[in-house]
Protein backbone atom coordinates (compact mmCIF):
# COMPACT_ATOMS: atom_id res chain seq x y z
CA UNK A 1 0.00 0.00 0.00
CA UNK A 2 1.79 3.60 -0.92
CA UNK A 3 1.44 6.70 1.15
CA UNK A 4 -1.07 8.26 -1.29
CA UNK A 5 -4.21 5.66 -0.51
CA UNK A 6 -3.00 6.08 3.43
CA UNK A 7 -3.09 9.74 3.67
CA UNK A 8 -6.37 9.47 1.70
CA UNK A 9 -7.74 6.66 3.36
CA UNK A 10 -6.91 8.60 7.01
CA UNK A 11 -8.69 11.68 5.59
CA UNK A 12 -11.97 9.58 4.42
CA UNK A 13 -12.40 7.96 7.51
CA UNK A 14 -11.62 10.68 9.91
CA UNK A 15 -14.22 12.69 7.89
CA UNK A 16 -16.89 10.28 8.15
CA UNK A 17 -15.56 9.76 11.91
CA UNK A 18 -16.21 13.13 12.22
CA UNK A 19 -19.41 13.24 10.88
CA UNK A 20 -21.04 10.46 12.89
CA UNK A 21 -19.65 12.85 16.05
CA UNK A 22 -21.71 15.46 14.69
CA UNK A 23 -24.67 12.99 14.04
CA UNK A 24 -24.13 12.07 17.89
CA UNK A 25 -24.01 15.32 19.22
CA UNK A 26 -27.12 16.26 17.22
CA UNK A 27 -29.32 13.77 19.19
CA UNK A 28 -27.64 14.25 22.59
CA UNK A 29 -27.79 17.57 23.05
CA UNK A 30 -31.10 19.35 24.34
CA UNK A 31 -32.22 21.87 21.98
CA UNK A 32 -32.57 23.30 18.19
CA UNK A 33 -30.00 25.88 18.87
CA UNK A 34 -27.37 23.43 20.56
CA UNK A 35 -28.19 21.44 18.05
CA UNK A 36 -27.22 22.68 15.27
CA UNK A 37 -23.62 23.61 16.60
CA UNK A 38 -23.16 19.79 16.48
CA UNK A 39 -24.51 19.62 12.93
CA UNK A 40 -22.48 22.15 11.96
CA UNK A 41 -19.44 19.75 12.76
CA UNK A 42 -20.52 17.56 9.83
CA UNK A 43 -20.83 20.53 7.56
CA UNK A 44 -17.45 22.30 7.90
CA UNK A 45 -14.44 19.88 8.70
CA UNK A 46 -16.18 16.76 8.21
CA UNK A 47 -16.69 17.59 4.52
CA UNK A 48 -13.58 19.22 4.20
CA UNK A 49 -11.83 15.74 5.02
CA UNK A 50 -13.62 13.36 2.91
CA UNK A 51 -13.53 15.79 -0.20
CA UNK A 52 -9.54 16.25 0.76
CA UNK A 53 -9.14 12.46 1.30
CA UNK A 54 -11.06 12.36 -2.13
CA UNK A 55 -9.10 15.23 -3.70
CA UNK A 56 -4.99 13.82 -2.83
CA UNK A 57 -5.10 10.48 -4.98
CA UNK A 58 -6.44 12.14 -8.01
CA UNK A 59 -3.89 14.87 -7.78
CA UNK A 60 -1.23 12.89 -7.59
CA UNK A 61 -2.52 11.01 -10.26
CA UNK A 62 -2.42 14.37 -12.88
CA UNK A 63 -5.80 14.63 -12.61
CA UNK A 64 -5.79 18.00 -11.08
CA UNK A 65 -9.78 19.02 -12.89
CA UNK A 66 -11.19 16.51 -10.57
CA UNK A 67 -9.87 18.23 -7.65
CA UNK A 68 -10.67 21.46 -8.94
CA UNK A 69 -14.25 20.21 -9.13
CA UNK A 70 -14.31 19.20 -5.32
CA UNK A 71 -12.98 21.99 -4.68
CA UNK A 72 -16.20 23.94 -6.21
CA UNK A 73 -18.27 21.78 -4.14
CA UNK A 74 -16.40 22.33 -1.07
CA UNK A 75 -16.83 26.17 -1.80
CA UNK A 76 -20.84 25.76 -2.62
CA UNK A 77 -21.26 23.72 0.83
CA UNK A 78 -19.35 26.16 2.87
CA UNK A 79 -21.27 29.78 1.12
CA UNK A 80 -24.87 27.76 1.58
CA UNK A 81 -24.85 26.02 4.55
CA UNK A 82 -24.42 28.91 7.06
CA UNK A 83 -27.65 30.85 5.00
CA UNK A 84 -29.28 26.92 6.13
CA UNK A 85 -28.66 27.62 9.92
CA UNK A 86 -29.33 31.00 10.12
CA UNK A 87 -32.66 30.47 8.26
CA UNK A 88 -33.24 27.58 10.65
CA UNK A 89 -31.66 29.17 14.06
CA UNK A 90 -33.79 32.50 12.57
CA UNK A 91 -37.12 31.19 12.22
CA UNK A 92 -37.26 29.16 15.72
CA UNK A 93 -36.01 32.05 17.82
CA UNK A 94 -38.70 34.25 16.34
CA UNK A 95 -40.95 31.74 16.35
CA UNK A 96 -41.20 32.21 20.39
CA UNK A 97 -38.39 28.78 20.12
CA UNK A 98 -36.48 30.48 23.51
CA UNK A 99 -32.93 28.48 23.49
CA UNK A 100 -32.47 26.61 26.62
CA UNK A 101 -29.80 29.06 28.14
CA UNK A 102 -26.73 29.07 30.98
CA UNK A 103 -25.79 32.58 30.66
CA UNK A 104 -27.56 36.00 28.79
CA UNK A 105 -24.96 38.20 28.01
CA UNK A 106 -27.70 40.38 26.16
CA UNK A 107 -30.77 42.78 27.55
CA UNK A 108 -32.79 39.77 28.21
CA UNK A 109 -33.40 38.89 24.67
CA UNK A 110 -33.07 35.09 25.42
CA UNK A 111 -36.27 35.44 27.93
CA UNK A 112 -34.88 34.91 31.04
CA UNK A 113 -35.58 36.79 33.73
CA UNK B 1 -19.36 47.76 -17.09
CA UNK B 2 -16.40 46.23 -15.88
CA UNK B 3 -18.17 44.34 -12.85
CA UNK B 4 -20.25 42.47 -16.37
CA UNK B 5 -16.57 42.06 -17.46
CA UNK B 6 -15.58 40.48 -14.11
CA UNK B 7 -18.29 38.33 -14.00
CA UNK B 8 -17.39 37.03 -17.79
CA UNK B 9 -14.64 35.86 -17.01
CA UNK B 10 -15.27 34.29 -13.84
CA UNK B 11 -18.10 32.47 -15.61
CA UNK B 12 -15.78 31.45 -18.24
CA UNK B 13 -13.00 29.89 -16.29
CA UNK B 14 -15.69 28.62 -14.33
CA UNK B 15 -16.91 26.82 -17.17
CA UNK B 16 -13.44 26.13 -18.54
CA UNK B 17 -12.79 24.73 -15.02
CA UNK B 18 -15.92 21.89 -15.07
CA UNK B 19 -15.96 21.27 -18.66
CA UNK B 20 -12.09 19.53 -18.84
CA UNK B 21 -13.30 18.40 -22.65
CA UNK B 22 -10.63 20.97 -24.75
CA UNK B 23 -10.92 19.76 -28.47
CA UNK B 24 -14.28 20.18 -29.58
CA UNK B 25 -14.62 23.78 -31.03
CA UNK B 26 -18.27 23.25 -31.06
CA UNK B 27 -18.35 22.98 -27.02
CA UNK B 28 -16.44 26.26 -26.65
CA UNK B 29 -19.00 28.33 -28.77
CA UNK B 30 -21.90 27.13 -26.49
CA UNK B 31 -19.42 27.68 -23.39
CA UNK B 32 -19.13 31.39 -24.65
CA UNK B 33 -23.05 31.47 -25.44
CA UNK B 34 -24.23 30.11 -21.86
CA UNK B 35 -21.66 32.87 -20.57
CA UNK B 36 -22.64 35.48 -22.24
CA UNK B 37 -26.55 34.82 -21.99
CA UNK B 38 -25.89 34.42 -18.31
CA UNK B 39 -24.00 37.68 -17.90
CA UNK B 40 -27.36 39.17 -20.06
CA UNK B 41 -29.36 38.14 -17.56
CA UNK B 42 -27.63 39.02 -14.59
CA UNK B 43 -27.49 42.35 -16.29
CA UNK B 44 -31.10 42.73 -17.03
CA UNK B 45 -32.27 41.22 -13.46
CA UNK B 46 -29.91 44.06 -12.01
CA UNK B 47 -28.04 41.77 -10.07
CA UNK B 48 -24.53 42.61 -11.30
CA UNK B 49 -24.03 45.22 -8.46
CA UNK B 50 -21.06 45.21 -5.48
CA UNK B 51 -23.00 42.07 -3.92
CA UNK B 52 -23.34 40.20 -6.68
CA UNK B 53 -20.16 40.38 -8.29
CA UNK B 54 -17.88 42.06 -5.39
CA UNK B 55 -14.86 42.74 -7.45
CA UNK B 56 -13.58 45.54 -4.96
CA UNK B 57 -12.54 42.65 -2.01
CA UNK B 58 -9.95 41.62 -4.07
CA UNK B 59 -6.90 40.29 -2.97
CA UNK B 60 -7.98 41.04 1.01
CA UNK B 61 -11.16 37.95 0.72
CA UNK B 62 -8.07 35.95 -0.45
CA UNK B 63 -6.20 36.74 2.72
CA UNK B 64 -9.13 36.55 4.99
CA UNK B 65 -10.36 32.89 3.93
CA UNK B 66 -6.87 31.23 5.11
CA UNK B 67 -7.56 32.48 8.36
CA UNK B 68 -11.30 31.70 8.12
CA UNK B 69 -10.11 27.76 7.45
CA UNK B 70 -7.85 27.55 10.25
CA UNK B 71 -10.56 29.60 12.98
CA UNK B 72 -13.00 26.85 11.47
CA UNK B 73 -10.73 23.90 12.74
CA UNK B 74 -9.95 25.10 15.80
CA UNK B 75 -13.35 25.53 16.36
CA UNK B 76 -13.94 22.09 15.47
CA UNK B 77 -11.58 20.88 17.87
CA UNK B 78 -13.19 22.72 20.13
CA UNK B 79 -17.13 21.39 19.67
CA UNK B 80 -15.85 17.92 19.49
CA UNK B 81 -13.88 17.67 22.59
CA UNK B 82 -16.83 19.29 24.44
CA UNK B 83 -19.38 17.11 22.51
CA UNK B 84 -17.14 13.72 23.43
CA UNK B 85 -17.28 14.50 27.30
CA UNK B 86 -19.60 12.27 28.94
CA UNK B 87 -22.11 14.62 29.91
CA UNK B 88 -21.94 16.88 26.55
CA UNK B 89 -19.65 19.87 28.58
CA UNK B 90 -21.86 23.07 27.30
CA UNK B 91 -22.69 26.33 28.97
CA UNK B 92 -25.20 27.98 26.21
CA UNK B 93 -24.57 31.47 25.68
CA UNK B 94 -26.51 34.32 24.09
CA UNK B 95 -24.98 37.54 23.21
CA UNK B 96 -25.18 40.42 20.67
CA UNK B 97 -21.98 41.69 18.76
CA UNK B 98 -22.01 45.22 17.81
CA UNK B 99 -20.78 45.10 14.10
CA UNK B 100 -18.07 47.13 13.02
CA UNK B 101 -18.80 46.87 9.11
CA UNK B 102 -20.05 50.00 6.82
CA UNK B 103 -21.98 47.92 4.66
CA UNK B 104 -24.48 45.33 4.08
CA UNK B 105 -21.72 43.00 2.48
CA UNK B 106 -19.31 42.78 4.70
CA UNK B 107 -21.97 42.65 7.97
CA UNK B 108 -23.27 39.18 5.87
CA UNK B 109 -19.58 38.07 5.70
CA UNK B 110 -19.27 38.55 9.28
CA UNK B 111 -22.86 36.54 10.20
CA UNK B 112 -21.64 34.21 7.92
CA UNK B 113 -18.34 33.13 8.81
CA UNK B 114 -19.85 33.21 12.76
CA UNK B 115 -22.18 30.49 11.47
CA UNK B 116 -19.44 28.96 9.64
CA UNK B 117 -17.54 28.29 12.85
CA UNK B 118 -19.18 25.44 15.00
CA UNK B 119 -19.99 26.77 18.39
CA UNK B 120 -21.52 29.65 17.48
CA UNK B 121 -24.67 30.62 15.60
CA UNK B 122 -25.58 34.00 13.93
CA UNK B 123 -29.45 33.75 14.78
CA UNK B 124 -30.39 37.95 13.92
CA UNK B 125 -28.62 40.52 12.20
CA UNK B 126 -29.60 44.39 13.42
CA UNK B 127 -28.01 47.24 11.99
CA UNK B 128 -28.31 48.83 15.21
CA UNK B 129 -28.04 46.39 17.76
CA UNK B 130 -25.47 44.13 15.81
CA UNK B 131 -25.65 40.22 15.62
CA UNK B 132 -27.30 38.24 18.20
CA UNK B 133 -25.32 35.30 18.56
CA UNK B 134 -26.13 31.43 20.22
CA UNK B 135 -22.92 30.22 21.33
CA UNK B 136 -22.70 26.71 23.15
CA UNK B 137 -20.12 27.61 25.34
CA UNK B 138 -19.49 30.52 27.41
CA UNK B 139 -15.99 30.69 25.95
CA UNK B 140 -16.80 31.02 22.71
CA UNK B 141 -19.54 34.22 23.55
CA UNK B 142 -16.40 35.47 25.15
CA UNK B 143 -14.34 34.73 22.22
CA UNK B 144 -16.43 36.52 20.28
CA UNK B 145 -16.69 38.98 22.27
CA UNK B 146 -12.80 39.94 21.53
CA UNK B 147 -14.30 40.99 18.05
CA UNK B 148 -11.25 39.88 16.47
CA UNK B 149 -12.84 38.54 13.63
CA UNK B 150 -15.34 41.34 13.39
CA UNK B 151 -12.63 43.56 12.95
CA UNK B 152 -10.80 41.20 10.17
CA UNK B 153 -14.79 41.73 8.09
CA UNK B 154 -14.18 45.08 8.94
CA UNK B 155 -10.93 45.42 6.89
CA UNK B 156 -12.24 43.81 3.86
CA UNK B 157 -14.53 46.62 3.35
CA UNK B 158 -12.14 48.99 0.92
CA UNK B 159 -13.31 52.85 1.10
CA UNK B 160 -14.17 52.15 -2.61
CA UNK B 161 -16.43 48.95 -1.76
CA UNK B 162 -18.28 51.52 0.73
CA UNK B 163 -18.83 54.46 -2.31
CA UNK B 164 -20.33 51.70 -4.71
CA UNK B 165 -22.60 50.71 -1.79
CA UNK B 166 -23.80 53.83 -0.97
CA UNK B 167 -24.14 54.57 -4.58
CA UNK B 168 -25.84 51.66 -5.34
CA UNK B 169 -28.13 51.71 -2.70
CA UNK B 170 -29.44 55.92 -3.70
CA UNK B 171 -29.74 54.14 -7.22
Amino acid sequence: MDWVAIVAGILVIGGAFLAMIGTYGTLRLPDLYTRLHAASVTDTLATFMVLAGLAIPSLVAGEWLIAVKLLFILIFLWFTSPIASYALGHAAFFAAQKPKLDHDLTDGEGGMT
Amino acid sequence: MVRALGLLVFLAATWLLLSGIYDHSLLYWLGAASCLLCVFIARRMDVVDHEGAPLELGWRIIVYWPWLFVEIVKANIDVIGRLLHPTPNISPTLVRSKTLQRTDLGRVIYANSITLTPGTLSIDVDDEKGILIHALSRDGAEGVLTDDMNRRCAALESDKLHARAQKDMTS
